[in-house]
């Protein structure tokens, strides 16, 4: 049975039967706020606009939070304590381990190559002739899916024997240089490394487009004076340019660490988590869903929880600072 | 709000002035600095062309030679994107996909951006107890990754809330297009944190007085938000939009999750990444079909650009 339109009508009407009681709720919602008791203070009124938002988040954030944190102190199908075996055995299990060790091989380096390639084109096409138009094409990575992206890659990294023509573009420029073609996602820990690569192809677009805002905020005035004093490119950018945008480095660096931390799709595209290759998210995913050991599952879901507060904490302190400067 | 993109207009006095020999060591360096761009350019671009390049060729030349040589034997066909659209359900059937994908983002891009709305005028603008506390709590909950909320919810969905024995809330037990509701509540969830901070950071900004003189002529807040603010906040309510959008568009993981991967509710993502892994030779499905599912989020991208700048810019994380 292939694809018929007939079969595909009940989802766009439960699609517009979906978004209209939305709307009529609201609508509702918006005349009975009027119509309420009147009070001192906004009692009635808080609670119609703030009420389903937070309603929600109770649900489907607070107690699942809560919930997630004891499921993490119980054996995989949630009948009995087991205290902090799941923890123990994440970080003694040798397969946790190379997940634990590739999440930090992650971490450390997509952000930075991220960061540092953004920063370093936003520089490069400050006031260029065509800036628009090529901060377009670096930034256009970030509109496509991970999972488009992943595919992407995977087809640059496609490996055919040797003998025959390559039809990915990484092995045939290995070819061209002389060597031989490789099965790049199979060989750890290369692998890792270039699964790396497809997250920073997408973030260095936001780290690109937040800086270069950041750039064009720096007064003119400052910029004027030190041309006068005759500074040359390198020094404006050590001298003037890093130390006036260094918070947005700050903030952008966070930023990517934190959606490091949970990268998931590109993983689970381009090798499934096999050959090494596995992450926190990835084998969360593995342990809580497909191997129904939700006591394991939790716990990889805290332990990636608490590695993302600090960093969140800085942003917050540093935004807050920011807030009091200006 | 600032504006995406202030650019002071370069005058003569800020560009490079000096002597003979700092103006050819400015053009050397000008020089090479336009061949690192060059090169970064080239490489961003190349693996994006080569998949759009090689959706448009014969199977048989996907799978024999790469993509470049098609510049040398040009031969293009659209029948990759009829087998992956239309075709059997083995190639693909992405249509339907494609179908699952809109009732998914479209709605969850509704009940965001209006929950976040009437959510953030509350905390900005209406006088009640702990409003503030509500804030910051609203505020760290950006931080909770997905993964923590998934388990809980999922058990919420399939068996229902027992609490003591006693069963509160019962199984769901969708079929059909009904199903969508399951994808649609947690998509939802996880977009409210930064909906309502984007949304607080915007409507608060309002000046005050105007909405005073509303409150003075006796306007209640109903008809302040309708009236007065939802016009003002046009810009923000459009980039969040977008943002919820895409997000919602491009996610894999909720969807696997709560969509599963079954030709009635799954999205593309779902799809793709499932071919990705059990068919990763057929590149003709694989590149007609990922850019199927590019196709949506890059005229977004190229309409809507200006607000989609506005929106990264405002602060975009995404827990």
């Amino acid at each position: 049975m292939g694809f018929d339109i007939l079969l595909e009508l009940p989802k766009l009407l439960w699609l517009v039967i979906g978004i209209a009681a939305f709307m009529a709720v609201i609508g509702v919602l918006l005349v009975l706020v009027d119509r309420g008791p009147k009070t001192r203070r906004d009692h009635w009124q808080a609670l119609c606009f703030l009420g389903p938002a937070a309603l929600l988040l109770l649900v489907g954030l607070v107690y699942p939070v809560i919930r997630t944190t004891f499921l993490s102190f119980m054996n995989g199908p949630s009948t009995a304590w087991v205290g902090f075996d799941n923890y123990v055995w994440m970080f003694t299990q040798p397969e946790i381990l190379v997940v634990l060790g590739n999440t930090l091989l992650w971490v450390l380096l997509a952000p930075l190559l991220a960061t540092g390639i953004g920063l370093t084109y936003a520089v490069l096409v400050d006031r260029a002739r065509y800036e628009s138009f090529a901060k377009s094409l670096i930034f256009l990575p970030m509109a496509i899916s991970f999972v488009g992206a992943g595919i992407i890659w995977k087809f640059v990294y496609a490996y055919r024997q040797a003998e025959t023509d390559q039809i990915g573009l990484l092995n045939q420029a290995v070819v061209w240089a002389g060597g031989e073609p490789r099965q790049w996602l199979l060989e750890g820990p290369l692998n890792t490394l270039l699964l790396i690569v497809v997250l920073v192809w997408i973030q260095a677009g936001f780290a690109m487009v937040v800086q270069s805002a950041a750039i064009k905020a720096i007064p003119a005035e400052l910029v004027e004076a030190a041309r006068i004093d005759g500074v040359n490119g390198w020094q404006l950018f050590w001298h003037i340019t890093l130390p006036s945008i260094w918070p947005t480095v700050m903030v952008v660096l966070i930023t990517i660490s934190v959606q490091t931390l949970k990268v998931f799709d590109i993983v689970r595209t381009m090798t499934g988590g096999n050959f090494d290759t596995s992450v926190m998210a990835n084998e969360m995913y593995n342990q809580a869903f497909r191997y129904n050991e939700y006591g394991k599952g939790s716990a990889l879901a805290v332990f990636l929880f608490v590695l993302v507060v600090p960093l969140v904490a800085v942003q917050i302190r540093n935004n807050r600072r920011s807030r009091e400067t200006q | 709000m600032s504006s995406p993109d202030p650019r002071p207009p370069a005058t003569a006095a800020t560009r490079p002035r000096g002597t003979a020999v700092g103006r050819v060591g400015a053009r050397l360096s000008t020089r090479a600095a336009s061949a690192v761009a060059v090169v970064i350019a080239v490489l961003w671009t190349v693996p994006t062309a080569g998949l759009l390049i090689s959706s448009f060729r014969p199977e048989q030349q996907i799978k024999t030679t790469g993509w470049w040589t098609f510049f040398t034997s040009p031969e293009t066909t659209l029948r990759n994107y009829q087998e992956v659209l239309f075709g059997r359900p083995s190639s693909g059937q992405l249509a339907s996909y494609f179908i699952n994908s809109f009732s998914i983002a479209v709605p969850t891009m509704v009940f965001v951006v209006t929950l976040a709305a009437l959510a953030a005028y509350a905390l900005a603008w209406m006088d009640f107890p702990g409003r503030d506390w509500i804030f910051v709590g609203i505020f760290a909950l950006q931080v909770v990754p997905l993964q923590m909320a998934l388990v809980p919810l999922l058990t919420l969905f399939s068996q229902g809330l027992v609490v003591g024995g006693v069963q509160v809330l019962p199984a769901w037990d969708l079929q059909g297009a009904f199903q969508f509701t399951q994808v649609w509540i947690p998509h939802t969830i996880f977009g409210l944190p930064l909906g309502i901070f984007l949304m607080h950071n915007f409507i608060s900004q309002l000046p005050r007085s105007l909405i005073d003189a509303a409150r003075v002529d006796g306007a209640g807040h109903g008809q302040i938000f309708r009236s007065i603010v939802l016009p003002l906040t046009v810009p923000a309510l459009v980039s969040l939009s977008i943002f919820q959008f895409l997000w919602v568009w491009n996610d894999l993981l909720v969807a696997l999750i709560f969509a599963g991967g079954s030709v009635e509710v799954a999205p593309l993502t779902a799809r793709l990444a499932e071919m990705a892994g059990t068919r990763g030779n057929e590149w003709q499905r694989l590149t007609a079909g990922a850019f199927v599912s590019m196709v949506v989020p890059l005229i977004v991208f190229f309409s809507l650009q200006r607000y989609f700048v506005r929106g990264l810019l405002a602060g975009s994380m995404k827990g």
